[in-house]
């Protein structure tokens, strides 16, 4: 399974290395995202800066999105769900693989919008390894939820509207606690931020259980 | 008729046929519906005229007796909901998808109201008609997570494909109202003084009465429109079905003649 989810996840992350929609789009558009946060909070009141961790997640949330849709316009075109059915590959090996490849995209993404909000915003971060774990158990789980309904939504003709719809309100708690385990870093106070990071994984253990076995049942459809 | 055309369909093994009850109701439901709406009848006296009025909240706590029966209703519809999921994922049945979906869809009416309901209350009360309050805010998630199912739910004419990604997002209904409600109420005690939200915990007699009988009641109503929705659904299913079928062996008879 894990080695099928290694062939899988190496395809995606080839076709996004080698057409650079990932780079040339998503990533300044993450950039932009804040920009446009800056014009709508006002950056000399000292709001942009104590927005800082609800902002990123926004903006990684947002991004996220895109990058699931975009994992599954690849496969819908030219019937490669059907390709990917014959390949005999073991489907709880290809939901790993899809979600890896979209997580590996969005720490990337994260790693760019830390420095964008650390130059931009003047944002200090402070307690590095409440940061990264949140940034890992956060990106997990949106990853493995994103990939699971991403699937659902890539057979149907309305799935630009349909996957936001899905995606977003069953986000919300990541949302919530990765802001929540954010702010708690950049404030010291990182006890505080444990019992969120600990919410993170327990989502992203949900998703990532019934992916496993919800996967292939969709993927059959789409 | 030439084998050449004898098309294997799935759905022409089983033709359904038009023949069946035209109407949704039934004399169990016709009883059902009038002990419902009996049963309103007498929650509305009680609450609006034999309870008495709150010494703090005035006349306003009488919507408790609507508010708190349908956000429990809808609570149950939405583990009923689940239940369904999962049994149509182990049966596969037809039954247990519109088991499921007609109780998703009788709880997002019934969580659209709380919200609604919550507002009315919350204005003269607070003062304002939203509050970030775990609850309020965990109710609205949930509300938006079934608008969500009701859309998977449009996705597909094919009701077993309709019915297996409805299911599966079901079965993340209860899960998810679970981790919502966890991470809302941490957001909201970790953050700000003690909720808003508190009902008189001293509530006893006829307005205790009052409110077991509304909850009772609701259910009824529940379990009345949830019925309706169930058979509506599955009349639909057969005409679907029934016109296809139709239309193809139309087209059969005009290659034959």
């Amino acid at each position: 399974m894990f080695r099928d989810a290694a062939l899988v996840a190496g395809k995606d992350l080839r076709i996004e290395l080698r057409s650079r929609v990932a780079i040339n789009q998503v990533l300044p558009l993450a950039v932009l995202l804040l920009v446009l946060f800056a014009f709508a909070l006002d950056p000399d009141t000292g709001l942009l800066v104590r927005a800082t961790p609800g902002l990123f997640w926004i903006a990684t949330v947002l991004c996220g999105l895109l990058a699931v849709q975009r994992a599954f316009a690849v496969e819908t075109a030219d019937g490669v769900t059907d390709g990917l059915r014959l390949s005999a590959l073991d489907t709880g090996g290809l939901f790993l693989g899809k979600a890896a490849a979209v997580a590996l995209q969005l720490i990337v993404l994260q790693a760019l919008l830390l420095a964008g909000v650390v130059v931009l915003y003047d944002a200090a971060p402070s307690g590095w390894l409440m940061l990264v774990v949140t940034c890992g158990t956060a990106t997990a789980g949106i990853a493995a939820a994103g990939t699971l309904f991403g699937v659902l939504a890539a057979g149907v003709r309305v799935r630009e509207t349909l996957l936001p719809l899905l995606l977003l309100p069953v986000l919300a708690p990541v949302l919530l606690a990765a802001t929540r385990a954010f702010e708690a870093a950049f404030e010291g106070r990182s006890s505080e931020g444990w019992p969120w990071v600990g919410l993170l994984a327990a989502f992203a253990l949900v998703y990532i259980v019934a992916g496993l076995f919800g996967f292939g049942a969709l993927l059959e459809e789409s | 008729m030439t084998s050449k055309f004898a098309v294997d369909l799935p759905i022409s093994a089983d033709q359904p046929s038009l023949a069946g009850p035209s109407g949704t109701g039934s004399g169990g439901t016709r009883v059902l519906g009038a002990l419902t709406l009996v049963g309103i009848a007498l929650v509305a006296f009680l609450a609006f005229v034999a309870t008495p009025a709150d010494s703090d909240m005035g006349d306003t706590v009488r919507l408790i007796y609507v508010h708190v029966p349908i956000v429990s209703v809808a609570y149950l519809g939405i583990v009923i909901a689940t239940i369904g999921s999962i049994a149509f994922l182990w049966k596969r049945s037809e039954w247990w998808d519109l088991v499921a979906s007609s109780s998703a869809e009788v709880s997002a009416v019934l969580m659209g109201l709380t919200l609604v309901v919550g507002m009315i209350w919350g204005k003269p009360t607070w003062g304002v008609y939203w509050v970030w309050d775990a609850r309020l805010t965990s109710t609205l998630v949930l509300f938006l997570l079934l608008l969500g199912y009701q859309a998977v739910r449009r996705t597909s004419v094919d009701p077993w494909v309709r019915g297996k990604r409805s299911a599966i997002v079901g079965l993340l209904l209860l899960p998810n109202v679970l981790i919502v409600n966890r991470s809302v109420e941490w957001w909201r005690s970790l953050h700000q003084e003690p909720t808003l939200l508190r009902l008189d915990p001293t509530i006893e007699g006829l307005q205790l009465f009052t409110l077991v009988l509304a909850i009772g009641v609701t259910a009824l109503m529940f379990v009345w429109l949830a019925v309706h929705r169930f058979r509506l659904a599955w009349l639909q299913d057969r005409v679907d079905r029934r016109l296809l079928v139709d239309a193809i062996e139309d087209r059969r008879s005009e290659v034959t003649v």
